[in-house]
């Protein structure tokens, strides 16, 4: 998709009229500095993590409470007008990109953490809250707030539930959406509805569920419930390089097969290795193909009796090198590099485009093999970070917006990567989103009758479709075509079915 | 009450559209059970997916298994247990509770039901690994969400929803689920004589430690027992056993049990299987952990077997305790409003189940949201209507 043809949807020119009445009235309910509509204090808003799309909000509000929350949504509500909401403006499928004629809903004043409970094991925290921030609050006890993604220290963790973000560490302890009790959720209409709570699991239908990865498009959270977990005893890390990302994605196999679920498990590529080599210079060797980290956390004498069992395995795996940490430093240098591989990536080219495809790892070859091949296709490089535990692929792009053509390449190469995921049977995104990005590739993915089940979700939740539209779906129907029922006639018997 | 048997999933297809032309509703059933869980079947016609049978799919390299939504879950455990992997969540079996065989039920009917057991508080429920799914929904349409990876982000995930939906948005055809390697062994430290605050507090300091506890009970097995279940590979076991003895040496005196009698005891807390073979109403509570004691306290003087280290509640009414005939109801909905959480009514005569909330009694809001939910996916209301609630 290029930036010239994302859609978004038609700009509704009769609230463009009047939006200095909409600012008053939303100065009225935000009072101070809580609504911004000067061009230049809005430019920061102007796009996400996902940069190479832009566009200034009709006007951003940056809410402190839950009820001036539901004052917004409600007057949106009820004059019809757009709402987008946002984090801190990571996200990277453009998810919390403005549009023209809406309101930007800025969840940033959501700044404080509402209860620490170790005796149930959960924090409670407004949604601004980064999610670094839920970790460092429970440290002192040991603790920590299991997904962490790699923008750990911005993103909030409302983002996260919008987006179900994962991490490194989420094959062995589960995406946003295991690890998140419970919601306090307002609607466009302004109605504030509780979700879980300090309990496991829904007494109804899973709503949390619905709402984690939805996207900000179902309603706004404006509290989050997560659990926490004890910090492992320990954690030792294991550099594997091999001369064949055949062999390396054989080893990653074997060692799940084997019964054994590290706490992390990372995977990169040559380009990949010596962009970040150059940078963190981690010690990574540069003659292997594909290089391995793997983790193993717990109690040491589980870590130490694993570790031995990875070590065997790797090495019937062909590996040609394979170095253990011995000391948390070294352990903390193993991952620094990957930690770094955006910017390291951005360091050897102007620009770089971060695709999030999912696949079957048994693919694996075949896919890097078809990506080299495309790479020269477009004549764009491309290096590869990889969780490859749950094969979620990171494939980098490099081009330069500034050489004529090349972001339009660089986003039919993505394109071609995504539509390859799904043909061997992965999915377009496994942890950044649909958002603006990938939305017009969910066809590939889905039917209309598959969409259409999902709208009908969004239309229970915001029948008039105001809250954050033009993401996700490729075309947002009415509610009202959506809801009515096809009876097929001639299916009034069951003729065929064996009836007793 | 006639019964349609579909071959396949198209035949699901054209029972729900027939249905939906021709004005009838359908009671949803898997190997049927759970059918009596929830309020009585209103229904004139019995869909029975037992015929829609068969592992499509494994690949334990890839932790990934797809299943026909009638394949019974034995088979399935089997399956995977010969690869030395399992369904992390541990579903129960609520067959000798409701008066049935055991290990009679089928996977799709532990998705419909969002089963889980003592693990659930490490590895998640049900819903925590059901990566895909094709359904039916009352609109007689037939939509996939997910798919068979275990990282997928792309576009709503259906599957949450359908999990534990009991039937009644969508009549599955073809699940996806996670599975996840064995643990080579298991352990278990107990403590005895607790009373129920203390049990509590033990519970917490374990699963607030490092130790990886995967299991936190508390029953009567001659006196209340304290049981806390380590798994892994064996020198990580033993390790762990160690400091957690240590650990809970304070709150008393502390027994070691081992591989065998570890199983059998944390099998009979899955099944609640002390109040299986009785006919007692049965509650199934999910609270704060901390507030367990407390709400127990507010249920007189039920039959208590606490799990999920004291959030999960299972009361048994003694005989001749119901004298109002709601089996417990107003007190047990009354002690989860004080403390939080949500309580199903898991056991109890039909015209009990038929005359009183059974799920969750929600909050304005969410209560209404839940039938626009409803009307979205089975606008007819012909998919297992008033299951779950009255005119839902
Ligand atoms: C360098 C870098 C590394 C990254 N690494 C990872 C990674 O490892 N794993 C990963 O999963 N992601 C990663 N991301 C993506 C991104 O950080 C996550 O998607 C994150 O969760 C977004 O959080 P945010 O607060 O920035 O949300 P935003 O970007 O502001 O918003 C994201 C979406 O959430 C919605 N939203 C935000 N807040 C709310 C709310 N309170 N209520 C309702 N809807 C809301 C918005 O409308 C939007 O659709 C990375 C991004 C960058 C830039």
């Amino acid at each position: 998709m290029s930036i010239m043809s994302l859609t978004l949807p038609v700009q509704d020119e009769a609230v463009l009229a009047r939006r200095g009445e909409i600012v008053a009235a939303l100065r009225a309910i935000v009072p101070g500095e809580g609504v911004i509509d000067a061009e230049r204090e809005m430019r920061p808003y102007e796009s996400d993590g996902l940069t190479a799309y832009r566009q200034l909000p009709m006007v951003v509000v940056l809410p402190q409470t839950t009820a001036q929350v539901s004052a917004v949504l409600r007057y949106c509500h009820a004059n019809g007008i757009r709402v987008v909401p946002r984090g801190a403006g990571t996200s990277l499928s453009g998810g919390a990109l403005p549009l023209g004629d809406a309101v930007l809903l800025g969840m940033g004043k959501f700044k404080r953490i509402r209860e620490i409970d170790f005796a149930n094991r959960v924090v409670v925290a407004e949604p601004g809250v980064t999610n670094l921030a839920v970790s460092t609050a429970v440290a002192h006890e040991g603790f920590y707030y299991a997904p962490d993604p790699s923008s750990q220290i911005a993103c909030t963790i409302g983002g996260n539930v919008a987006e179900n973000s994962g991490g490194v560490h989420c094959l062995k302890y589960g995406m946003t959406t295991n690890n998140v009790l419970g919601c306090e959720l307002v609607l466009i209409t302004g109605e504030i509805l509780r979700l879980g709570g300090k309990h496991l699991d829904a007494g109804g239908y899973d709503l949390l569920g619905i709402v984690t990865g939805s996207e900000g498009l179902l309603g706004v959270v404006t509290e989050v419930t997560v659990r926490i977990l004890k910090k492992p005893e320990t954690a030792r890390a294991v550099l594997v390089g091999f001369a064949s990302s055949e062999d390396a994605g054989a080893c990653v196999g074997a060692i799940i097969g084997a019964g054994i679920i590290p706490g992390g498990m990372e995977m990169m590529d040559r380009p990949a290795i010596h962009a970040v080599e150059e940078f963190v210079h981690a010690g990574y060797p540069l003659d292997v193909e594909a290089l391995l980290i793997v983790e193993l956390d717990g109690p040491s004498a589980e870590v130490d009796h694993l570790l031995e069992r990875v070590e065997s395995i790797a090495r019937a795996c062909r590996a040609s090198v394979v170095r253990v940490s011995t000391s948390e430093e070294e352990r903390l240098l193993f991952w620094a590099g990957r930690k770094a591989a955006f910017p390291a990536v951005g360091r050897i080219s102007p620009d770089y485009y971060c695709m999030d495809g999912t696949i079957p790892r048994a693919q694996l070859p075949l896919v890097l093999a078809r990506m080299r091949e495309m790479s020269e296709k477009y004549g764009l490089r491309v290096a590869n970070v990889f969780h490859a535990g749950d094969g979620n692929l990171h494939p980098l792009i490099l081009y330069d917006a500034n050489v004529p053509g090349e972001l339009d390449r660089a986003e039919a190469f993505g394109t071609e990567i995504l539509r390859l995921c799904v043909q061997v049977g992965g999915v377009l995104t496994g942890e950044h989103g649909v958002g603006v990005e990938k939305r017009d590739l969910m066809p590939d993915m889905f039917t209309e009758i598959d969409l259409a089940h999902q709208q009908r979700l969004k239309c229970a939740f915001d029948e008039k479709g105001l809250l954050n539209p033009g993401k996700v779906f490729p075309t947002l129907h009415r509610c009202a075509e959506l809801g009515r029922v096809h009876v097929h006639h001639g299916h009034t018997a069951f003729p065929d079915i064996p009836r007793f | 009450m006639d019964i349609l048997k579909p071959r396949d999933a198209k035949d699901v297809e054209d029972a729900v559209q027939g249905a939906l032309g021709g004005g009838h509703t359908l009671d949803i059933v898997g190997r049927g059970t759970k059918r009596a869980i929830g309020r009585p079947s209103q229904s004139e016609l019995t869909l029975d997916l037992s015929g829609l049978t068969g592992v499509t799919l494994y690949e334990p390299d890839e932790l990934v298994l797809s299943a026909r939504a009638g394949t019974p879950i034995a088979e399935i455990e089997a399956l995977v247990a010969a690869s030395g992997q399992e369904l992390a969540f541990e579903p129960m079996d609520y067959g000798p509770l409701l008066g049935g065989p055991p290990d009679a039920g089928s996977i799709g009917g532990v998705l419909a039901a969002n089963l889980a057991g003592p693990r659930r508080i490490k590895s998640g429920a049900a819903r925590d690994h059901f990566l895909g799914v094709t359904a039916v929904s009352g609109r007689g349409e037939t939509f996939k969400s997910g798919g068979r990876v275990v990282k997928n982000v792309t576009g709503y995930d259906l599957c949450k929803l359908l999990a534990g939906s009991w039937g009644t948005l969508a009549v599955m055809t073809d699940v996806t689920l996670k599975t996840l390697p064995r643990a080579e062994t298991e352990g278990s430290v107990l403590l005895r004589g607790l009373d129920a605050a203390a049990a509590v507090r033990a519970m917490a300091a374990a699963m607030g430690s490092s130790c990886d506890v995967s299991g936190a009970a508390h029953m009567r097995r001659d006196g209340w027992v304290t049981a806390l279940r380590l798994e892994g590979v064996a020198p990580s076991v033993l390790h762990r056993q160690a400091a957690l003895d240590a650990l809970m040496r304070p709150f008393g005196k502390t027994e070691i049990l081992g591989v065998q009698d570890s199983r059998a005891l944390w099998r009979a807390v899955r099944d609640v299987t002390p109040f299986a073979g009785d006919a007692r109403p049965l509650w199934r509570i999910s609270t704060a952990p901390t507030a367990g004691p407390g709400l127990a306290a507010a249920l007189c003087d039920a039959e208590l077997i606490y799990d999920w280290a004291g959030g999960l509640i299972w009361a048994a009414l003694p005989p001749g305790q119901d004298t109002r005939g709601d089996a417990g109801a107003a007190m047990a909905r009354a002690a989860v409003a004080a403390a939080g959480g949500h309580a199903t009514l898991i056991r109890a005569p039909a015209p009990v189940r038929a005359a009183v909330a059974v799920f969750d009694a929600q909050d304005a809001g969410v209560a209404a949201l839940t039938r626009r939910v409803k009307e979205g996916f089975d606008p007819k209301g012909i998919l297992n209507p008033g299951r779950m609630w009255a005119g839902v």
